[in-house]
């Protein structure tokens, strides 16, 4: 195992999303009004990360690119709902994005498009989000993906077996202390019920050394230079063979401004990584493809990034959380019934995880973390504006079925698509707020402090 | 540590949120070592309590009541006492001028129908009997001397200051702690004779009560006592601000103690049959310009048109009461607004029992402990952002007052969205929980440490 030519790959993964944000959408616009997302407010939040993060970042790791000769690698997945605001507001993120994506280092993942936990709740509509995002990737970046990342690194068996049917050919998760026990987060894994698939667990002393504590001076590790994160690599035990760093592409000048030097550690880091020719870059599927599994895991429950608890509490652990939920996928084959393409894409915009991560209510150390990057002021007005969003969905959605139903003998195509819950064609019809005009450009009155998008991991441990 | 109390005595249900934290304040301060003389305004007798004592202070009759009421623990026991001093006052916490006038008109021809009831004992009474109907009897007798000084509150604010004046003389303390503008002037005479710090307890300030519509005399009174205290105490941060911007205290002077919540030991007390489909939105409080009633009526309007079955009740009693009844009939809605008039005691807990949601349109709130009530009796309230109780509320819903289409619009939602509800009353009962007044006594003592030393 420990010949001397034995080298360890190190994975850097990056999550780029933004979710598309509601207005203060009240129960007096119901029927009314059917402007609900927050057109002006989401542009704002685009342009600004991509300023400060997107663009800088993507600009910083073209050149490391060309520094290394190819020899830095690293993965990104993108949010269909990113890409579509990228689109629309920030192209010259995109095209950075793209231009990196062209280099052939740096792997573009599969997820849903939606950021959605369509897992949970429907297993078509999760399988359609997937697909969406696949062909959105391929006509984006070039490429079909083949490694798979789940909202919020959220993985269980039954996560697992459903991306190896869609053809993925790895899955990433978070190498929690309860899933891996005393198994080192630093192998390659399959999982109970997969044939093919491998698991990469994320490393997480080592990313939130970079994504939570980089600019922390309480910390005894302060300041963080690329030298002494390379000394914590040289000194992981030397059959190690994979170690996975993921976390947000905004940490580098958002979460951690540019002031605090985040920038000049991530160009120096893969130079002070590679100085020692144990380590080398790779992708997700690179590593996948090459390593044998040590042991296939049992995942009952779902596992994700969040939190100290690694589960779904952020999402799902109040009454208001699970009754949103519940009433948005109740809401799912109305919308089908209905249709209506340019529905069903705002209900799967809806299907966001960040709108369930605004309702958090969870007064710990973790609730600041929640609290900050929320663009309400209370979990309850979260819920409050999402429900009256439902409504008037539910309501345009049954008008248009009431339609079809009227329409006494609707035309062939009509009842095939209303009869069979298809997958989105390749191309979903993205632009739902388009029916309506533009909202007025002046900026919601009283908002609160914005979000850039959910900030999910609070660190443990050293 | 011994502390001086100048503030106002109230079975919590019946006055507002004043006495129900001078009562609370003064268990903490019992319950964390502090001993506390507490010297009230009394304009009724109170045939409740058992009264042990009664001193004479020159010709004023001051009634003191040795207070045990069990709370203390067994290693506190000696060490903090809480004695009641009561003065017999005409002075209430929320009098202006010419209720002051009315009620001393009022409580003078009881005395008078008493003294024509009882034996006529001579004016100047002696104390070596005090009996009950020699008790009550004493306390009424200096309103027929009150005239005196002329009907004015004004006046009795000073008479008031001159009684704690003797009281102070003859009483030992380190501190003087004065609750609101009436014990003012008090506390100032009673600080200046003594040479004891003085601590002045913002509760509400001319402004919160009354708007731009100041009454000057009363602001020049606030601002003395806030001007001789050595630090102010403010029940809010938002409090703070305006004690900070109206009258100039200085930062390093002023302390946020917010109020808390004394819990009720009987809360299964008061099973009400709710009529079926038809939910209760409640205002409970003065209905003064200070509280927003016309915020609540202008949210109710717009509610009943998209859910035409809530009732809206206003609880309670003030100035603008008539304003408030001929207006709900304006805007048609007396078929949807019910006014009770003042509640008090065991009627607040059955009206907070019927109701579905709480809310507290105040315009300008430096604390108040309603909302904290409200959900101690499980009921989901929405509160305003200008109040101090937002301030520590997070299972709260907060909208601005003038806001009335926000305030309508989480009516419904709470009304409407059974998760919200029950998120709501969840999560508020395990905050009013955590908020004890032991806790905010703690900070009070540790204040009076600073001064004294």
């Amino acid at each position: 195992m420990s010949a001397p030519a034995f080298r360890t790959a190190v994975v850097p993964y990056f999550q780029v999303h933004q979710p598309f944000r509601l207005r203060r959408y009240t129960y007096f616009d119901i029927g009314v009004d059917g402007r609900w997302f927050d057109d002006a407010e989401n542009e704002r939040i685009v342009r600004r990360v991509a300023e400060r993060c997107y663009v800088p970042t993507n600009a910083l790791l073209r050149r490391l690119v060309d520094e290394t000769e190819g020899r830095f690698r690293c993965a990104f997945s993108v949010s269909g709902t990113a890409i579509e605001q990228m689109e629309r507001w920030a192209p010259d993120a995109l095209e950075g994005f793209v231009a990196l994506a062209r280099t052939g280092c740096v792997e573009v993942l599969g997820e849903t498009s939606h950021h959605s936990l369509a897992f949970l709740a429907d297993d078509a509509e999760f399988r359609a989000q997937v697909a969406d995002q696949a062909a959105r990737v391929e006509r984006v970046f070039g490429r079909r993906p083949t490694a798979f990342r789940n909202t919020e690194l959220v993985i269980d068996e039954h996560v697992a077996r459903t991306v190896e049917d869609l053809g993925f050919v790895a899955l990433l998760g978070e190498g929690s202390d309860g899933l891996l026990g005393w198994r080192s987060p630093a192998r390659v894994y399959g999982v109970e019920g997969c044939e093919r698939l491998r698991l990469l667990l994320r490393h997480y002393r080592l990313s939130d050394d970079i994504a939570f504590r980089f600019s922390n001076r309480a910390w005894d590790q302060w300041p963080l230079t690329a030298e002494k994160f390379a000394r914590s690599l040289a000194a992981l035990p030397a059959d190690d063979v994979v170690v996975n760093l993921f976390m947000d592409y905004e940490t580098f000048g958002e979460h951690q401004w540019k002031e605090t030097g985040i920038f000049d550690f991530l160009h120096a880091m893969p130079g002070a990584v590679l100085a020692d020719p144990r380590f080398a870059f790779r992708t997700p599927t690179e590593v996948a493809t090459a390593a044998a599994p040590s042991a296939r895991l049992p995942i009952p429950h779902p596992i994700s990034w969040a939190d100290a608890e690694r589960d779904l509490g952020a999402w799902l652990g109040n009454a208001m959380q699970r009754a949103a939920n519940l009433a948005l996928y109740a809401l799912l084959p109305v919308v089908r019934q209905s249709g209506r393409a340019d529905l069903h894409a705002a209900w799967r915009r809806l299907s966001t995880s960040d709108h369930l991560y605004y309702m958090f209510t969870k007064r710990t150390s973790d609730g600041d973390v929640h609290e900050h990057f929320s663009p309400y002021a209370t979990p309850h007005d979260a819920f409050i504006a999402f429900m009256n969003v439902l409504d008037d969905l539910e309501q345009r959605a049954a008008a248009a079925v009431a339609d079809a139903t009227v329409a006494a003998a609707p035309p062939a195509s009509r009842v095939v698509a209303t009869a069979t819950p298809a997958p989105a064609p390749a191309r979903a019809p993205d632009h739902l707020a388009r029916p309506m005009p533009p909202p007025p450009v002046a900026p919601t009155p009283g908002a609160a402090t914005p979000s850039t998008r959910s900030r999910r991991r609070v660190p443990r441990g050293g | 540590m011994r502390v001086l109390m100048l503030g106002w005595e109230f079975p919590p249900h019946i006055s507002g949120g004043l006495g129900t934290a001078c009562l609370g304040l003064t268990r903490g301060l019992a319950k964390v070592g502090v001993d506390v003389t507490f010297v009230v305004p009394k304009a009724f007798g109170d045939e409740d309590r058992g009264a042990t004592r009664i001193l004479g202070c020159n010709e004023v009759p001051v009634e003191v009541d040795d207070e045990d009421d069990g709370t203390r623990g067994p290693a506190a026991a000696g060490a903090a006492r809480r004695r009641v001093v009561a003065v017999d006052s005409a002075l209430l916490p929320y009098l202006s001028a010419e209720q002051y006038a009315a009620r001393l008109a009022a409580l003078e021809r009881e005395a008078a129908d008493e003294e024509r009831a009882t034996a006529p004992p001579p004016a100047p009474a002696p104390v070596e009997n005090p009996d009950k109907a020699r008790r009550v009897s004493v306390a009424k007798r200096p309103l027929s001397f009150a005239g005196f000084y002329g009907p004015d509150l004004m006046a009795e604010v000073e008479r008031y200051a001159k009684v704690v004046e003797q009281v102070a003389r003859t009483e030992a303390f380190d501190v003087v702690h004065a609750h609101d503008w009436m014990t003012y002037p008090a506390a100032i005479r009673a600080a200046r004779a003594s040479g004891k710090p003085l601590v002045v307890h913002v509760h509400a300030c001319e402004y919160d009560r009354s708007g731009e519509h100041v009454n000057p005399a009363i602001v020049a009174i606030e601002r003395a006592g806030l001007e001789a205290a050595d630090r102010v105490v403010a029940v809010s941060h938002f409090t703070a601000g305006i004690v900070a911007r109206r009258y100039g205290v200085p930062a390093a002077k002023l302390r946020v103690v917010h109020n808390a919540v004394t819990r009720r030991e009987q809360r299964e007390g008061w099973h009400v049959e709710k009529p079926a489909g038809a939910p209760v939105v409640l205002f409970l409080g003065r209905v003064t310009f200070q509280k927003g009633p016309v915020y609540f009526l202008e949210a109710a309007a717009r509610v009943v048109r998209v859910m035409p079955h809530v009732r809206f009740v206003m609880s309670g009693s003030g100035d603008m009461l008539p304003a408030m009844v001929e207006r709900a009939a304006a805007m048609g809605l007396a078929r949807h607004v019910r006014f009770t008039g003042f509640l008090a005691g065991a009627d607040v807990e059955r009206m907070f029992a019927l109701a579905d949601l709480y809310v507290m349109p105040s315009v300008s709130e430096p604390f108040g402990i309603s909302p904290l009530e409200a959900m101690a009796q499980d009921v989901p309230v929405i509160v305003s952002r200008q109040s101090g109780v937002a301030e520590v509320l997070t299972s709260a819903l907060k909208v601005d007052f003038w806001d009335v289409a926000d305030l309508a619009n989480k009516i419904v939602a709470v009304l409407r969205r059974p998760a919200l509800r029950e998120a709501l009353t969840t999560g508020g009962r395990v905050e009013v929980e955590g908020m004890r007044w032991e806790a905010r006594a703690a900070q009070l003592a540790a204040l009076y440490d600073e001064v004294a030393a």
